[in-house]
């Protein structure tokens, strides 16, 4: 295999002698070629739907480069405490999102698992059910539950709650697919019950592994819900898009670095509880 | 093999089972500590987060009946005719759509390219020099942090409306996230390829080219694919600050309370979502394939 992934020797007299290796190598550079032009063809073709003119970008990026040089030095705007309240509203939505879709999740994960569902129309339904919950980004959701409750950090948390309710239905539900056959045949055939069996030979397999992938998602949210406040739906992105609107971009700044250094200590902390939990760091493929 | 039930005496079955009441007490306590913790950071949660149950009780049925609302009218008699009612602008949405899918494309293209340009410098197998080791991996967590529909909000104050600053946005965020994965690539790979080209004195872009890519090519790909799905989410929805694509219509449609609209927009999103999503599942397990199979 190594051979028809290396370049191809410009010297005859080697071409002639490997026939096979260079009609494989020769082969290979036709595809990259042809992938290559398929590339930029496509790309050709975006920019011209889109409409994008290289011309905006160079005055785009003169415009930019006003506005970050605008952002310093960072200010606080003599709002601290504001924009300190903002932040404690964005970890409460991301923690009470995140253990409400959780708590959810939990049971109704078990009818969408094969393995422990009570049906197969059941299975599918619900699978169905997470996967049109999911294709439905966490904004939107913001949007239709500020329509619903009114503006706020409480719509935050419903959006972030149902949101990763669909995300974790999918995950719990394949975790408990991969889980161990054997201990739930031994609980079964000392009598046990299903719900035994599911209390003590399916549960005890599949809880650290739940608990890293809700510590991985709380992380992931609060990142989303700094962004919700854009849409007013609570947190530190109502005062960030404000800022933006009224161009006061050191306190854009302000707000950006204040974002980055909580995302950062609240991904050590996890990461640690997540060490503790499961005695490994690596995230869940999604 | 002897079977034999094996009767212990007395008093070590008493030891076991005291051991055995110990480490479960043990673990009960420690269950409900972890319980106690979470209930209190839920209510110190709740006050911050204006959580108020009995509201959301007393308004579910605005829940409900708003999903009651934006459900179009069909009759089975004028099937077509309703169909065609509620989907008034579909020429219009489709377009949006192909948008929202283009711009997906292209700020994944800007991201992948990016990250390809830069995960060399920051893997620790290949990285030339330690000091842009560190800048360019502070560069890719920047960007991977900010989420991407900050970076469009500030795209559109410097671009001005339309699908440029959601395509740039896209991009950087994506740089980011794929500049982690893919230095993670770089940094699994083999590494005789590498001292092979290293000793007949290829220099770092010889390196690259014929020792490392070869064994990270399929991965990229899978990774880049990944990033397509989730950029093809996020450019639903980066509209919202008027960043091109579908959003713009949905956050209309949703702010204005029409409320058929809101359906039909929403149902043609998830169904290009789950779209792509399967597409890009099937050419990532394809990877997968040629993958394990070199």
């Amino acid at each position: 295999m190594i051979s028809s992934r290396t370049f191809l020797p410009t010297s005859p007299a080697v071409l002639a002698r490997h026939p096979a290796v260079a009609a494989a190598a020769r082969r290979q550079q036709t595809w990259a070629a042809a992938w290559l032009i398929a590339t930029l063809a496509f790309t050709a073709f975006s920019l011209w739907w889109l409409d994008i003119a290289f011309g905006e970008l160079g005055s785009g990026l003169a415009q930019l480069g006003k506005l970050v040089a605008q952002m310093f030095p960072p200010s606080t705007g003599s709002h601290l405490p504001l924009l300190l309240h903002a932040m404690g509203e964005t970890l409460a939505i991301a923690f009470l999102g995140t253990l409400t879709a959780a708590i959810v999740a939990f049971p109704v994960s078990f009818l969408a698992a094969r393995n422990a569902t009570p049906g197969i129309l059941i299975h599918f339904l619900v699978r169905r059910c997470f996967d049109t919950i999911r294709g439905i980004d966490v904004l939107i959701w913001a949007l239709v539950f500020v329509g619903v409750v009114g503006l706020g950090p409480f719509a935050g948390i419903l959006a972030i709650a149902v949101s990763d309710a669909g995300t974790f239905g999918k995950l719990f539900s394949e975790t408990i697919e991969t889980a161990d056959r054997k201990p739930i045949e031994g609980v079964l055939s000392a009598g046990g019950s299903n719900l035994l069996a599911i209390r003590f030979a399916l549960i005890p397999q599949i809880l650290p592994v739940l608990l890293s992938q809700v510590l991985y998602y709380f992380e992931s949210n609060v990142r989303s819900a700094t962004i919700i406040g854009i849409v007013g739906a609570g947190g530190i992105g109502l005062q960030l898009s404000e800022q933006i609107r009224t161009y006061d971009f050191d306190q854009v700044a302000f707000v950006i670095i204040m974002i980055l250094i909580t995302v950062a200590a609240i991904d050590w902390m996890c990461g640690k509880l997540r060490f503790y939990v499961i005695g490994r760091t690596t995230a869940p493929q999604t | 093999m002897a079977s034999g039930l094996l009767i212990l005496p007395q008093e070590q079955i008493e030891r076991l089972l005291a051991n055995y009441g110990r480490a479960v007490a043990r673990r009960r306590r420690q269950f409900y500590l972890v319980v106690a913790v979470l209930a209190l950071l839920a209510a110190v949660a709740g006050r911050y987060g204006e959580v108020d149950p009995p509201y959301l009780l007393q308004h579910i049925s605005n829940f409900t009946s708003y999903f009651g609302r934006i459900l179009p009218t069909l009759t089975f008699t004028h099937f077509a005719a309703d169909v065609a009612d509620w989907y008034w602008n579909l020429s219009g949405w489709l377009k949006l759509l192909v948008d929202t899918v283009l711009i997906a494309y292209l700020g994944t293209l800007i991201g992948t390219l990016g990250a390809f340009a830069t995960a060399f410098l920051t893997a620790q197998n290949t990285a030339p020099n330690g000091s842009l080791r560190f800048a360019v991996k502070r560069f890719h967590e920047f960007c991977r942090t900010v989420p991407d529909i900050v970076f469009a909000l500030l795209f559109v104050a410097a671009f001005g409306l339309g699908p440029l600053p959601g395509v740039l946005a896209i991009g950087i965020h994506s740089l980011g996230a794929l500049g982690k994965l893919f230095t993670e690539v770089v940094e699994n790979i083999d590494m005789k390829p590498v001292e092979g080209v290293r000793s007949t004195g290829g220099n770092f872009v010889e390196t690259v080219r014929f020792a490392v890519l070869p064994q990270v090519l399929a991965s990229f790909a899978s990774y880049a694919l990944l990033r397509f799905e989730i950029n093809v989410r996020s450019g639903t929805v980066i509209g919202i600050v008027g960043a091109g694509g579908i959003g713009q219509d949905l956050f209309v449609a949703i702010r204005k309370f029409y409320y058929t609209d809101v359906s039909a927009i929403l149902l043609m999103i998830i169904v290009t979502v789950a779209l792509f999503d399967l597409i890009s599942e099937r050419i990532r397990h394809h990877l997968a394939r040629l993958e394990s199979a070199r």
